[in-house]
């Protein structure tokens, strides 16, 4: 406005605008003009974000390409995971065969456990909400991410003394920060994990066959 | 100084002077080269300390040559991007020598980074009528910090990936919206080509732009308010008759010419040999998992970020304990976050009188001892794998670092300080 020169002391000797500024204007009518203006504008940015904003959620390709996927499990030898390991939404899904002797430990009542009965968290269907975690207590179906930052646990399922825990009974450990989870894929207390492994929608259309993606419910 | 003959010599439309003003006629040439260079006047007592902000510069330029050359060559896919790396590597001509620029560039950054503020928080730069340079250079942290993350999943190897996904989980700490944020991010279910595609994107031209222009309005604002110094006496307060501060040198032949180029050139010379001798640097600029491709199904034995980033990644696994029933790994997050961005409002909590550590008294040059130790072990802690001792011993230092700023207004304010002179001294 006018009044740059005083503050600058500059030598620019252009008149003073003895404008519109200084003479009577609507000050009323300007006021309301800039704010009808920004409000008009601000819904114009708001609707123009929309494609900028949607466009980063996952594309038609990507949902397409995370659709339900068949599962053969004939190959799963007792007492171990399915290897190589198959992928669903490209994440990791371990698929683990139990022989009693690890069934009757999960049954066992663990205080270790921060969620034995599979309470919490978002991804555990009804049908997880038993000691062994699944529709078939031998078998076990579960989402290979940790529930802390999202690597993938690896299996140690031998029943021996760990460098991580000497009184090992089994199950998986996060090589990135530490969690421990149990042979149903329940997190032991204390570990940086808050939840249990997530139990993918997956029903058995055979004895050896499973879609994982989808159960009774959502088919 | 030349002030009283330049105003004096009459002009003359020949030779060079000639292109001089008809540039002039039309655009502020000598004004603007007098304004920050010839006539900048900058405290005569800079020292070693001041080499660090036109070195990022140079690393800057560094990164934006070898980055725009290297896209000429990369294909930003899932399925080509850690074989486009390995052409690069092999088969471009000098294409090893412009990636390694690059990835060293970026360790470069953070080195001169890191150096150039911790120069600030000696000498109180940060303090009034500084604050706002204060602000855009954090502003400039950060993005450089984002720029770096982003950069770091193009190579698609293991360590990429993980790494990138165990930051990118971070946000799905966040309660409530957290899982769908997560996807939103991604565009995918998972860490994919998709969102390499879009981390691309913004390595390439969202941050760049962002930060060439926070560069720009840094030495704006720098220029406007005028440099501090390692004695932080206000050079601006002792003029002499022409309004020139006693104190103050042209920045331009004194600084560019004695002070910055020497530097300039040594700093090429260990860059250089580092990029040609070390330019994995042992694991610590390029990590070992990162020459295997992204696996999704496979997490490396040991995710550790680049060293630049361990003092945080420190910091966010020391939170341990769930708080309010929000999990553990949030509080992480918040953790991380605000050391990251809690050295912004140091304006505000420094206290004290004076503005230099020279002037200060013993508290503050302890704390700042114990704030730089506590960096370097955090950085350590950072790269190794998570035991009990080590995270205790990252809680203890999280604890210091945040007790450095939380703590400041306190001891700035009841400790003895020295008399700070009324000119700079040599």
């Amino acid at each position: 406005m006018s009044s740059s020169e005083s503050a600058t002391g500059g030598t620019n000797s252009e008149p003073q605008p003895s404008s519109i500024e200084t003479t009577g204007f609507n000050k009323q009518r300007r006021y309301f003009l800039i704010g009808a203006s920004a409000a008009v504008g601000g819904v114009g940015i708001g609707f123009a974000a929309v494609p900028f904003v949607a466009s980063w959620s996952p594309s038609a390709k990507a949902r397409a390409l995370g659709a339900p996927v068949t599962l053969d499990i004939s190959k799963l030898r007792p007492g171990e995971m399915l290897g190589p390991t198959p992928a669903w939404r490209g994440q990791p899904i371990f698929v683990v065969n139990r022989q009693p002797d690890a069934l009757e430990r999960l049954e066992a009542p663990n205080d270790d456990l921060a969620d034995p009965d599979s309470d919490n968290g978002e991804m555990q269907p009804e049908y997880a909400q038993n000691p062994w975690r699944s529709k078939r207590p031998e078998i076990g179906v579960y989402i290979g991410l940790c529930t802390h930052l999202g690597c993938s646990p690896k299996p140690f399922f031998a029943v021996e003394p760990e460098p991580f825990d000497a009184n090992w009974q089994g199950g998986f450990f996060c090589p990135c920060h530490g969690s421990r989870f149990d042979m149903a894929g329940r997190v032991v207390k204390g570990v940086p994990a808050p939840d249990n492994l997530p139990v993918p929608p997956y029903r058995f259309v055979s004895d050896t066959v499973l879609i994982i993606g989808e159960d009774e419910g959502s088919a | 100084m030349a002030e009283g003959q330049e105003k004096a010599a009459p002009r003359t439309d020949k030779g060079l002077m000639g292109v001089v003003n008809w540039f002039d006629d039309r655009f502020p040439l000598m004004e603007t080269w007098n304004y920050h260079m010839a006539r900048y006047w900058a405290p005569k007592n800079f020292n070693f300390w001041y080499y660090f902000g036109v070195l990022s510069m140079v690393v800057l330029v560094i990164q934006l040559l070898t980055g725009l050359w290297l896209t000429m060559s990369y294909v930003p896919s899932g399925e080509g991007a850690f074989a486009s790396v390995e052409y690069i590597m092999r088969d471009v001509e000098y294409g090893w020598l412009l990636r390694y620029l690059h990835s060293t560039g970026a360790s470069a950054f953070f080195v001169v980074v890191y150096l150039h503020m911790f120069r600030g928080m000696m000498y109180g730069s940060y303090r009034k009528p500084r604050e706002l340079l204060w602000l855009i250079g954090m502003a400039i942290f950060v993005a450089l910090m984002a720029e770096g993350f982003f950069g770091y999943l193009l190579p698609w190897g293991n360590m990429s990936y993980w790494g990138a996904q165990v930051i990118v989980s971070l946000v799905g700490a966040i309660p409530v919206i957290g899982p769908d944020l997560m996807e939103w991010v991604r565009g995918d279910f998972l860490m994919s080509g998709i969102t390499l595609n879009r981390f691309f994107a913004l390595h390439v031209i969202a941050l760049p732009l962002v930060l060439v222009m926070l560069v720009f309005v840094h030495i704006v604002a720098l220029h406007h308010v005028g440099s501090n110094n390692p004695d932080g006496v206000e050079i601006k307060k002792n003029k002499d008759a022409n309004g020139i501060p006693v104190d103050g040198i042209p920045f331009h032949p004194y600084y560019t010419i004695g002070h910055d180029l020497p530097a300039i050139v040594m700093f090429l010379i260990l860059f250089c040999l580092v990029v040609f001798y070390a330019p994995e640097m042992g694991g610590y600029f390029l990590e070992k998992p990162n020459f295997e491709m992204a696996d999704p199904l496979k997490t490396p034995d040991h995710i550790a970020p680049v060293w630049y980033y361990t003092p945080f990644y420190a910091m966010l696994r020391a939170a341990t304990y769930p708080l309010f029933g929000i999990p553990a790994k949030f509080w992480g997050f918040v953790v991380m976050a605000g050391a990251i961005v809690v050295p912004a409002v140091l304006p505000w909590l420094d206290r004290s009188p004076v503005k230099s550590m020279r002037y200060k008294g013993m508290i503050s040059k302890a704390m700042l001892g114990l704030f730089v130790i506590c960096f370097f072990i955090l950085g350590y802690l950072g790269t190794i794998a998570p035991s009990p001792e080590a995270t205790l011993l990252a809680q203890i230092c999280t604890a210091i670092y945040f007790a450095y700023f939380v703590l400041m207004p306190w001891y700035t304010r009841v400790e003895k300080t020295k008399p700070v002179p009324d000119r700079v001294t040599t």
